[in-house]
Parts: structure tokens; sequence; C-alpha cells
């Protein structure tokens, strides 16, 4: 596999953790433009502010699906608080590192986190 | 684990007999060919017999071959030096060049370069099989027109164009006509008078050569402006002194290619074909390019709802060496340009699949590709928010 990606990325690559829907989610999120090439949604289940559950599907290259998958593993069982404080440099730097090239284009779990809970807490 | 090259169109591995052919070059005759002991004239002799067995393969005289770095150096020259013959004022015939919209870059970027410089470019448009208009073409030609650029066969969806009714649309209208025939070089009988080519572009390593040289036919009437000055090689043409272990290893891939065109193109059509119908029973997969008029070792498929660069890295995997024409995996982040000339839309462009066989592959490959694409296409479908059948 390409060098161009850290061991970590590769494992979330290959073996993406909270793959799926939710379907009676209490916030969803989608960030990404299909023209772009990334494309993400992220389903919650929450209780008592903590997210007790958090699933994720993933159009895009493999850094787009890993930096997905790595994000629902940082913030499940936490506070929706401390959810919303994630970004995009904490998902990359628990990946190890992602090519420059691909930070702004499909980093953009913590985008659709937030996007995720903004979505519950309209409700 | 297994290891399935099937980039072919990329390059390919230097066969053993062009090898043995370079190898003295560089440790025996290692002399400047240009010199005038034994040792640069062995060099020179080995450069001559392989300008023969280039003009061999396409049906040329040797002192009609330019030996290159490749097939963008070829291209370079043939459009610069062409273009800087003629004067680029509006109204005189030196204007205007036709090209495709579907070009290997190393012409697209050329014809961009000389757009800067006061040309006036038309780029023709393609049908939704990378075909060009010969109607359009016909049509934008004017007396200002002196140089046709179109490609042989395109190197990502394989189409081959109809070069002979081009050959014949350019010479009626006094244009001259070059081709960047990288692609096709040993998948299609090529003879440059019937089809009226007046230039033609020619790589090495996508035939079993080794990597660093090509060449460029040049028709014996024309005359071009040299791009690199220098000691005058190759009549004044090309200076740099002679590549004489890859220009022999050039030789000889041509002299293999054509020797084994019939039997090599034969073999590798069936699978292909092999390839494309196993490929095709994936639910909402596409072939890109045309059905038939496409390259003996092409296969390009586009599958909805995923992305290109997952899916090369997946089947990296798995041991299989493929490409995309996905946005993901180029340095300007853009879907491929000949995939968007189809009319395909960005996320359709961004689900495609290159594969290209060669002589060397084999059922067995063929037969463990097809298993394991469709399984990594349902993978990467299952975790994509846009497929949800």
């Amino acid at each position: 596999m390409s060098d161009i990606y850290t061991e970590k990325v590769k494992d979330h690559f290959m073996n993406p953790r909270n793959v799926g829907e939710i379907k009676d989610a209490d916030g969803v999120g989608t960030v990404g433009n299909p023209t772009c090439g990334d494309v993400m949604t992220i389903y919650l289940k929450i209780k008592d502010e903590k997210i007790i559950d958090i699933k994720f599907k993933t159009f895009g290259c493999a850094a787009a699906i890993a930096s997905t998958s790595i994000a629902t593993e940082m913030v499940k069982g936490k506070t929706l608080d401390e959810a919303y404080r994630l970004t995009r440099e904490d998902v990359a730097q628990e990946l190890g590192g992602l090519p420059a090239i691909k930070m702004h284009c499909s980093n953009l779990a913590a985008d659709a986190l937030k996007k995720a809970i903004d979505d519950y807490r309209k409700k | 684990m297994k290891k399935i090259y099937m980039d072919y169109g990329s390059s390919t591995v230097v066969d053993a007999e062009v090898i043995q052919d370079m190898i003295p070059y560089f440790n025996e005759d290692y002399g400047n060919a240009s010199s005038i002991h034994s040792y640069g004239r062995k060099a020179f002799d080995a450069i001559e017999k392989a300008r023969e067995q280039v003009a061999n393969i396409i049906n040329a005289e040797p002192d009609e071959i330019v030996f290159t770095s490749g097939g963008t150096e070829s291209d370079n020259l043939a459009i610069k030096g062409i273009a800087e013959k003629y004067d680029h004022e509006k109204n005189t015939k030196g204007y205007q060049i036709i090209t495709s919209s579907v070009e290997h870059p190393a012409v697209l970027e050329t014809c961009k370069y000389l757009e800067e410089k006061g040309f006036n470019i038309k780029y023709l448009s393609v049908d939704k099989y990378g075909i060009i208009d010969l109607d359009e073409l016909e049509k934008s030609i004017s007396k200002d027109t002196f140089l046709i650029s179109i490609m042989y066969a395109n190197n990502e969806i394989g189409t081959i164009q109809p070069i002979k009714e081009i050959g014949k649309i350019a010479r009626k209208n006094n244009i001259l006509f070059h081709t960047d025939a990288v692609q096709a070089i040993g998948k299609i009988p090529i003879d440059i008078n019937e089809l009226n080519i007046d230039l033609l572009s020619i790589s090495s390593h996508k035939i079993h050569g080794p990597k660093g040289v090509g060449a460029l036919y040049i028709r014996r009437a024309v005359k071009l402006q040299t791009i690199s000055h220098g000691g005058g090689h190759e009549k004044g043409i090309r200076s740099s002194t002679y590549n004489t272990p890859g220009i022999v290893g050039l030789g000889k891939a041509c002299e293999i290619s054509k020797k084994n065109m019939q039997k090599d193109v034969e073999k590798i059509t069936k699978l292909r074909d092999n390839l494309i119908q196993n490929l095709q029973d994936i639910q909402e997969s596409y072939l890109n390019g045309h059905p038939e008029k496409r390259l003996c070792n092409n296969v390009h498929f586009r599958f909805t709802g995923i992305e290109g660069e997952s899916l090369n890295l997946m089947l990296d995997d798995k041991g299989i060496a493929a490409a995309t024409g996905s946005a993901c995996s180029s340095k300007k982040l853009k879907p491929s340009h000949v995939l968007m000339a189809l009319g395909l839309k960005p996320e359709e462009a961004h689900g495609s699949l290159r594969l290209t066989i060669g002589k060397y592959t084999t059922k067995e490959e063929i037969e463990y590709t097809s298993k394991v694409i469709p399984e990594i296409v349902n993978k990467l479908r299952v975790m994509s928010p846009l497929w949800n059948r």
C-alpha cells in the first residue's frame, strides 16, 4: 500500500470502525460534495448529553475513510461538549499525520460530527 | 501474496532480450557515438541499427527517425518544433493548431503553452466514447491551420481515433498531421504512408523497452525548429549525447513488438474481453471508452458510489496494481480531463478504474482479478453514503 499514508491510516482504511447507519439516530451530519470526491455522514445516538453510539458512511479516498473511522472512535462515550471540541488537527494527529494535500479536502470528519451535534441540538 | 501487474499502460517490464542487447553499451562499447574511434563507431552502428528497427514498426525510412528522451519530449519537439517554423499572426498559415480535448498532457500542455505565446488552439470535443467528430475537424480548418495533433489511442480509456480519416483530411487541406502513438505502438499495425501521418511520437517503456528513451518520426519533407540546441546531433534537430543503451533497447523492443504483434494482440484481446465481461456483471458498473474501437489491452470501468483511490489501494492490498482517473490520486485534485470530456459528472469520474494488461498477463490473473474486484466494490459500497441500493 502507498507510503503516503501512515500505518494507522492504512489500518483504519482497511478495517474501518463503526461503519453503518443508525436508523433512529438522534443527530445526523453530512458534509462534503461528490464533485470534490468526498462525502461523509455521521449518525449519533445520544443519551444524557453523551454519545452512546456513533456510525458513519464515507465516499472518498483512504484519508477520508480513515479519518471518519478514527473520529468515531475518538468521540464514542464522550459528552457532546467534549466531542464538539474535536478539530481536524486532532483527527489528523491521531492518525499519525495526513499528506498535506489531503488535509483540507478529505479530513472532514470533525465537521461532520459538529453538524450531527448541531442537528441533535436543534431538535 | 499474489502480485499482479495490470498497469501496462503506465509502464512495462523490460524484456530480457532487450536488456541483453543493451548491456554491452554500458560497459564494453560505451564510447560516445559521435566519436571517431572504434568505441564510438561501434556505438554509432548500434544506433543506426536501432533506427532501422524503429522505422520498421511504422513503415518509415531510418533517416526519418529522431531519438528523444521519451514520448513527452517527442510531443514537445513535434508541436513546438513545427509551430516555431511558422508565424503566429492572425490570418497567416501558422496561426492555428487543431488538437483534441482528450490528449495526453504532453500534447495538451504544450498546446496551452503555445496558446499563451499567441497561437490559436482549437480543442476538438469528443463523443461519449472519446472519439473526435470528423465534421467538427473539417469545419475547424481554416487557411490559418498548419498542424493537427490527435492521439492515435487514448492512454486512459483506450479509445482509438479515426486516424486514417484524419490523415486524409490533413493531406487534402495541406496541413501537417502529428499523432501521439505512444499507446498504439505494438498494439496496432501502423503504416505512416497509408495513414498520411507526418509526425509520430513513440515511447520505449510502454513496449517492454527501457525508460528515458523515445523517438519522433518526422516525414522527410517536413522541417522543424530544434528545441534543444547544442552539438548538432540528429541533424541538428535534437542535440544531446546519444543514449546508446536506451536507443538499442528501444530498437530491440520495436523489433520484438513487430514480430509478435499479431500473436500478442490476439491473446491480449481475448483476456481483455474476458475481464470486461466479468466486470460488467457488477451492478451499476460501466465501461468507459468505446466497446470495439479500443486498445486491445485497455479495461476502464466506473462503479457508482465509490471512489477510485480507495478502490486502487484496496486492490493493491490484494496484490493487484491498477490505475484510476480519480482526483484524489492526482496532484491537482481534479478528476481526469478525459473522463470529464466524455461528459461524465465529477462523482462518476471519481469512481473509475483503469486496468491495462499485457503480453505476460495470464488467464489465472484475469480470474483472480475478476473475483477480487466485485468484493472490493461491495466493501466500499457498504460504507458509501452515495450507495443505498
